[in-house]
């Protein structure tokens, strides 16, 4: 390659605690290029980049510029060095203008004159065809003005290196497309571009190099040229691994859960959920794919009751004992022609023919109350808080993501932490630790909670013991449907075992388990199938005995839905 | 390039936030703070007070003067109690709202309007009903004029998510000019003093005045205990606090315990009024609280929100003060000084709790030699 190296990294290794998020990572950035950083979640792409920013300091391994090394201490050295980031989250002030947003924080000769940096960012942005008004304030702007803003403000700086992290995540097509036009146009201007995402399509459109990373380690980098989508699904997701999970065939597996059309906006109006359909049996394990932030966390958090949706069923379907026939909602004759369809039986399970009877009689034995039929029970959730859903009898057990933060309470320890779901019971003042207390003893010793004790706060625990303490809990009032998201994210081989475990355990006594996981094999090898989705709208259901991690990654990082067989 | 070699070094110190510390060392921490503090004092004592900087053999009836302050005479050591149970009382009304992660800073407006409500019916009905009747008239009046106070904030919180710190500060200056405006009312004179009330006076236990209010207060402190501890509702309190996300998770309605936490809050605040016009003052003035409501929220602080602790720290405000009140006296010093010398204690017991909650790391000794231990194991 005649081009210039703009960039070299030599081992980066960075650690949090005893997780290896970079490890011995080699990347070079040619002057005048775009490099895509491809990975799956979590595989390390945003840490690498905020070394190169300033915001992380690597634990090991050299960083060089134009052929120099350099020490990038804090986003100020990384200006020093040409080079600037655009992170996934704006970092913005809402009531000054785009103007004094992207002068903020620059040091400048002479005065402060806010006419001339005006001036200089409308300059700045016709080189490189963005339309932007200066004064306008940011509280105004749409999604993509906000980026504009922000892209400007590195571009002001001065840099040459331009990092942007997964830039057409809030972007419309139109609005994409635009973007890549601009970033052809800093590439023709020599800039260096490195863009994170793990939209393929994307990283084949504007691209000229793709690196890929795979659980903190840099797999290859291509020339996007020649390569195809196929080979990239390859290199970013791995080669199968067989897990050996214990997996049984479905046993009477009838409908549980039916989401019916579910539309979801967030605070800024941006769609978080789109359309989205599927049933939940009783008696399997319905894996979530997709990359993080595709809305997985929205549709459970929806399911339970946490997210007020914008339109769209929530179907929780009971099938009931028996009940009295009424005429209050049947007339005379749908209860004969029920009567003559077999629907209706007596207290002893013989099915009731109203043959040859007459029509008082056939009143009198209805308002007996002896005829009865089963009814089943269709509750719709949507709209309803958590409480009003167990109030209705419900048994929808939910293990979040967040599991300090959301589903325990870290700085209580175990037996207090039992009580979330159960303390109101009674009409007590004061609370009854008694029971919970057995529960807490009894998690404790089946699930093997490494705790110096009940009380210990569950803070102080680790990860893999809190995830068990939290499902512990939530199997615990014997659910219909118990859905688990990341359940095994940050825990070892082993506590991921006994999650597995648990989790077979619960479709095998009927329950319907909703399992959202970001390791395709794990997914492969636990679920019976696999709901894909991307960006909020589902892009398929496949067959997780059937089915190959390439035909999930495909439809992992594709945008239209794909019919399945 | 000169610069080049400053700026490619690894940051000199490092915070890292301590996972747990072992109790010796956090008490050895603290220990030595009020060791370094006492120091400081004793040096910025010197320096300040002419007697002693003749005769620096006299820096030790300095720190006497600390002891004598509160515990040389029987009634020094009652009025160190009753102060001590005023305060505390007023850090216990705190301290639910705390442990919710209310920053409630009304306490002073909370209690001025207790003592308000409880001198408006000894004001208007003194003469009019029975003493006992006059009491518990009192008593509901201050529990409710204080509930109000704590409520308003609290609604405003739920409703439009208002920010409480800046709310609850501000209703203490509506409680005080509140009170103002009552005085103009009630004392015809323009002098703004209002004459003790003769009626509704709590009766003294054994001829004991101070009795009474600590015997209360104890109470307070044992029942306190056990609602934020061993109640659901205390139990919901906590939840909210540590976790607003996990409260609506398992079906907690924030905004209720928010309103019901604050009308506790307010109302024990509003009987501490009551303890105070009642059982002690017996009139109200702009100042009847006199910043207690103030020093009560470092009171909850310094007490990790335990009311069983919040006794400890409540005593110990309490030897500063009468001991500072001392000092002024013994040495014929103005009465900033001993208010400098308590703010001094003060910073670095609260000072110190940032070397328990982290650790420093300097260059090279630790930072990036432990990194490479860990990279091996």
């Amino acid at each position: 390659m005649e081009k210039a190296l703009a960039l070299q990294m030599r081992g980066i290794t960075k650690r949090f605690g005893s997780v290896v998020a970079n490890d011995h990572v080699d990347l070079d950035v040619y002057r005048g290029e775009i490099l895509a950083i491809l990975g799956e979640n979590g595989c390390g792409k945003t840490t690498l980049m905020n070394m190169i920013s300033g915001i992380y300091f690597p634990d090991e391994g050299q960083i060089f510029v134009d052929g120099q090394e350099v020490v990038i201490r804090s986003p100020k050295d990384a200006f020093r060095h040409r080079i600037g980031m655009i992170h996934q989250h704006f970092k913005l002030v809402d009531l000054f203008t785009a103007g004094e947003n992207i002068v903020l924080g620059v040091k400048e000769e002479g005065r402060y004159n806010l006419k001339s940096v005006n001036a200089a960012v409308t300059k700045l942005a016709e080189k490189y065809g963005f339309h932007l008004d200066p004064q306008k304030k940011i509280y105004d702007m749409s999604v993509s003005e906000k980026q504009t803003v922000e892209i400007l403000k590195v571009l002001y700086r001065g840099a040459d290196i331009l990092i942007l992290d997964e830039p057409t995540a809030v972007l419309t097509p139109q609005e994409i497309s635009r973007l890549f036009d601009v970033l052809r146009r800093m590439k023709a201007d020599g800039k260096s571009i490195i863009i994170i995402t793990h939209k393929l399509n994307e990283v084949l459109e504007v691209s000229d190099r793709v690196a890929i990373l795979r659980k903190g380690e840099h797999i290859a980098t291509v020339n996007t040229s020649e390569t195809n989508e196929a080979q990239l699904t390859e290199m970013m997701v791995g080669k199968k691994v067989d897990l050996e999970i214990d997996r049984t065939m479905p046993v009477n597996a009838a409908p549980r859960l039916m989401v019916k059309n579910l539309n979801l906006d967030d605070n800024e109006g941006l769609h978080v959920l789109k359309d989205i359909s599927f049933t939940a049996y009783g008696g399997e394990i319905l894996g979530i794919a997709g990359i993080a932030g595709s809305g997985q966390r929205e549709l459970l958090e929806s399911i339970a009751g946490l997210q007020p949706v914008k339109s769209g069923e929530i179907i929780f379907l009971n099938p009931k004992k028996d009940k009295p026939v009424t005429f209050f909602h049947k007339s005379m004759k749908r209860v004969k022609e029920l009567g003559a369809q077999g629907a209706f039986h007596d207290g002893k399970m013989q099915p009731v023919s109203f043959d040859g009877m007459s029509t008082s009689a056939v009143r009198k034995w209805v308002e007996s109350g002896d005829v009865l039929f089963k009814e089943d029970e269709i509750i719709n959730l949507r709209d309803k808080t958590p409480l009003e859903i167990r109030g209705l009898g419900v048994r929808l057990s939910f293990v979040p993501e967040d599991r300090l933060g959301m589903g325990l309470v870290g700085s209580m320890g175990i037996t207090d932490n039992m009580m979330l779901r159960s303390y109101r019971k009674g009409p007590a003042m004061f609370l009854d630790r008694k029971k919970p207390r057995a529960l807490a003893d009894e998690i404790i010793e089946e699930l093997q909670v490494n705790t110096p004790g009940t009380n210990t706060p569950v803070r102080r625990l680790s990860g893999g013991n809190v995830q068990k303490v939290l499902v512990g809990r939530e199997i615990a009032f014997t659910p219909k449907v118990l859905m688990a998201a990341y359940p095994v994210r940050g825990l070892d081989i082993n506590s991921s075992y006994t999650i597995y475990n648990l989790l077979n355990k619960q479709k095998e006594s009927g329950v319907a388990v909703i399992f959202v996981g970001e390791d395709l094999d794990v997914l492969l090898a636990l679920c019976d199938r696999i709901l894909v989705i991307n960006s909020g709208a589902v892009t398929g259901v496949v067959d997780a005995r059937t089915a190959t991690k390439e035909e999930i990654g495909l439809l992992m990082t594709r945008t239209e839905r794909k019919e399945d067989a | 390039m000169s610069q080049h070699t400053a700026e490619n070094r690894e940051p000199l110190v490092h915070l890292s936030k301590r996972p747990t510390i072992h109790p010796v060392k956090s008490a050895l921490i603290r220990l030595a703070a009020i060791v370094l503090g006492l120091a400081v004092c004793g040096l910025v004592a010197f320096l300040l007070i002419e007697k002693i900087r003749e005769n620096p053999g006299k820096i030790w009836d300095f720190y006497n003067a600390f002891i004598k302050g509160a515990f040389s005479t029987p009634r020094k050591f009652w009025k160190f109690l009753r102060s001590t149970a005023i305060l505390l009382g007023i850090a216990l009304a705190l301290t639910p709202a705390f442990r919710m992660r209310f920053w409630n800073t009304g306490a002073e407006g909370q209690t001025l309007v207790g003592v308000l409500g409880a001198i408006a019916v000894s004001f208007y009905l003194g003469d009019k009903v029975p003493e006992g009747v006059l009491l518990m008239l009192m008593l509901l009046a201050a529990m409710l004029s204080g509930a109000v106070w704590g409520v308003i904030p609290a609604l405003c919180k739920a409703k439009w998510n208002t920010n409480e710190t800046l709310f609850t500060l501000m209703m203490n200056y509506v409680a005080t000019f509140l009170v103002s405006y009552f005085l103009v009312i009630w004392v015809p004179n323009g002098s703004s003093s209002l004459p003790k009330m003769k009626y509704g006076k709590l009766p003294a236990i054994g001829g004991n005045d101070y009795l009474l209010p600590i015997l209360v207060v104890l109470f307070l402190t044992i029942a306190l205990y056990i609602y934020v501890n061993y109640s659901k509702h205390g139990y919901e309190i906590n939840v909210v606090g540590e976790s607003v996300r996990t409260a609506q998770y398992v079906g907690i309605n924030v905004r209720k315990v928010i309103i019901r936490t604050m009308i506790l809050s307010g109302m024990l605040c509003g009987l501490v009024g009551y303890l105070i016009a009642a059982g002690m003052d017996q009139t109200v003035t702009t100042n009847s609280v006199g910043g207690q409501g103030f020093t009560a929220i470092m009171v909850s602080w310094l007490g990790k929100f335990n009311p069983l602790f919040m006794i400890l720290t409540s005593g110990l405000i309490q030897v500063l003060n009468q001991g500072a009140a001392q000092i002024s006296q013994d040495f014929n010093v103005s009465g900033a000084l001993p208010a400098v010398i308590t703010g001094i204690i003060l910073f670095f017991i609260i000072g110190c709790e940032f070397f328990i909650n982290y650790e420093l790391h300097f260059r090279g000794r630790h930072g990036r030699a432990q990194a490479k231990k860990e990279g091996v194991k």
